[in-house]
């Protein structure tokens, strides 16, 4: 018997030593490890039917197989160029104006010296963050409604006429935005804070020292020290240029903004889901996630590039 | 003699406030009375909506407060019996499903947080890799189905049992404490799972609770996973409904009523605000506790895990 075991491999002893010492825990992981095989590895798996024909009847193993078919079709069709056009355009702009606001505004809260402003403030600002996008899209519909919306109202009241706000492609876009930096701002603002907070003091004094005044001390002393959370965050977001959530765009949509407002999410749910073309809006999805993949990739390489530190 | 100037020259420095400093003052506190007033005027316009007359509403008159004050509204969606359901639908859906969250995010986090564990980095870039890369929506929907999973809450709660998110967050937070006390525990012939039961648990209140919120507000928000995998009206979660209120009125309003329509348009807009206030006020209620949470949290997650 003890030669047996002594003839065993020094890893395999290693293992079960391990094993025998921590099996608990490794019983601890095992919901966690079916879990991800389950809803995460076997979908990505799945997007084999991005090659296939799909057929309800036929399932996944059985439908034909068609190669870059459906690829080629994706491509082909006027709606894919709009659809992706459509994300760029408001991951872009969120870009520029959602991801600024939580770091002007954090700036902003940390000069304030009340006390109680600043707890109030954020408070509020961070209210419509735990509002689901039925509930916001709601309150923006009522507000800007051209009868009974308060903006209207005001509008008139200066002599104006009503805008139809929610039916004109330019101002769905904007509302779109805006109510993205509502939705976000005071969640990023937290964060920013906190980082904020953690700077030294020391290196404030150092600045009023050199005859800093606190427009100067903010670029020169707050900005740089919170730069790696700015960083980690700006790659998430970039990471997520081609994916849009599909909660926002389908609570403010309506039928007349079509042409703006359909992004990919909500165009894989349309057609993927409802009229049940499987094949096609896999597709689309897998050159989704690939490129959100290569995005966030590159993105984290850059940072560390630059010096700074990427998120692995 | 030099010192004492610049210490001089630096305390007037600081009490006088120049032009362009008093300005800065100025815009600063501005904005963000405004960024903050502005973020609130929607709620509040929508709570006054919801309690105010159809007439006023419909000549604009209700800003702040409700004008010509009226319950129906609330009343009739209150006494809705579909809308009751999917309350009681949507209260047992947070209820199960972040008690289920909180277990199976503790018991996958903690073994995670001990660095004596060998195999535990390949499991990080298990799941590391799932944060990175997904099949999508259509091989999701497909896998649900064929699990016969639709049309019940198990959609809704299953796919979505762990986040990697909320794991890497807790484990950071179960690494933040001190190693001495599972030596202690070893000593006194501790195992495993009572440390974690007995000493880590009680000491982890603070991100339990937060975790517990996210998945809560994350359960209780949740629309899309309600539309894509059910559709029986007996099943809606409260979302969902106040989405079919919301989106079938707003066909009508849309659509340049007649007079003869325009009171049900109207009572329409009252009736609106007051599923959206139905929808909220749980939230509101429970935000002072998510509030101090929250932000303790944001913190966990903003250090690398």
């Amino acid at each position: 018997m003890k030669q047996a075991k002594a003839i065993r491999s020094h890893s395999s002893g290693a293992a079960l030593k391990e094993w025998k010492k921590n099996y608990d825990l490794y019983l601890f992981l095992l919901p966690a490890v079916a879990f991800f095989v389950l809803f995460s590895y076997i979908p990505m798996g799945g997007l084999i039917v991005a090659f296939k024909d799909y057929n309800i009847f036929q399932g996944v193993w059985g439908s034909e197989w068609t190669g870059f078919e459906n690829f080629k079709e994706m491509f082909s069709i006027l709606e894919f160029a709009q659809i992706t056009r459509n994300t760029l355009v408001l991951n872009l702009l969120g870009l520029l104006i959602c991801f600024p606001a939580p770091i002007v505004l954090a700036l902003m809260l940390n000069e304030v010296r009340a006390k109680v402003l600043k707890r109030v403030s954020q408070s509020l600002l961070y209210l419509p963050h735990f509002m689901s996008w039925i509930v916001l899209g709601g309150i923006v519909y009522a507000v800007l409604s051209p009868k009974y919306g308060i903006i209207n109202e005001i509008l008139r009241w200066f002599g104006m006429n009503e805008i139809y706000f929610m039916a004109d492609k330019g101002w769905w876009i904007i509302v779109y935005t805006l109510s993205a930096v509502w939705q976000s701002a005071g969640w990023g603002t937290i964060i920013y804070l906190a980082a904020i907070t953690a700077i030294d003091p020391s290196l404030y004094e150092a600045a009023s020292i050199d005859g800093a005044g606190r427009i100067r001390k903010i670029f020169s002393v707050t900005l740089p020290s919170i730069m790696p959370t700015i960083v980690i965050l700006f790659i998430l977001a970039v990471g997520n240029m081609v994916s849009i959530g599909v909660e926002q765009p389908l609570a403010l949509a309506n039928a007349v903004v079509g042409d703006v407002s359909e992004v990919i999410s909500t165009y894989v749910y349309r057609v993927g889901i409802k009229q049940g073309e499987f094949g096609l809006t896999t597709a689309v999805g897998l050159v989704q996630s690939v490129i959100n993949l290569v995005l966030i990739v590159t993105a984290n390489h850059f940072a560390k590039k630059a010096g700074g530190e990427g998120i692995w | 003699m030099s010192a004492l100037r610049t210490a001089s020259k630096r305390k007037s420095a600081i009490n006088r406030l120049s032009p362009g400093e008093a300005a800065f003052g100025i815009v600063v506190y501005g904005t963000l009375i405004f960024f903050t007033l502005a973020c609130l005027f929607p709620f509040v316009n929508t709570l006054a909506n919801a309690f105010s007359s159809s007439n006023a509403i419909q000549t604009g008159k209700v800003l702040l407060w409700p004008v010509e004050f009226q319950w129906d509204s609330m009343r009739m969606i209150l006494a809705d019996n579909s809308v009751i359901r999917a309350l009681l639908v949507t209260v047992y859906l947070t209820a199960v499903g972040t008690a289920l969250n909180l277990f199976f995010t503790v018991i996958t986090a903690y073994p995670l947080s001990r660095r004596d564990l060998k195999w535990r980095g390949l499991f990080m870039k298990f799941m590391v890799i799932t944060m990175l890369f997904s099949g999508g929506m259509i091989p999701l929907f497909l896998l649900v189905k064929s699990l016969h999973l639709l049309n019940t809450l198990w959609a809704l709660i299953l796919p979505g049992l762990i986040s990697a998110f909320n794991v890497i967050i807790m484990k950071s937070f179960f690494q933040a404490l001190p190693d001495e006390l599972r030596e202690a525990s070893i000593v006194d012939g501790c195992g495993n799972i009572r440390y974690l039961v007995q000493v880590v648990l009680p000491l982890s209140g603070a991100s339990l609770a937060t975790i517990g919120l996210f998945y809560a507000v994350g359960h209780w928000n949740s629309y899309f996973g309600a539309v894509l995998y059910i559709d029986n009206p007996d099943l809606l979660t409260l979302q969902v409904k106040l989405r079919n209120i919301l989106l079938l009125s707003q066909m009508d309003t849309s659509m340049e009523q007649m007079t003869m329509q325009s009171n049900f348009t109207v009572i329409q807009e009252s009736l609106k605000a007051a599923v959206i206030v139905v929808a909220t006020v749980p939230i509101l209620v429970v935000y002072p506790f998510l509030q101090k949470y929250f932000v303790k949290g944001s913190l966990l997650g903003s250090v690398k895990g």
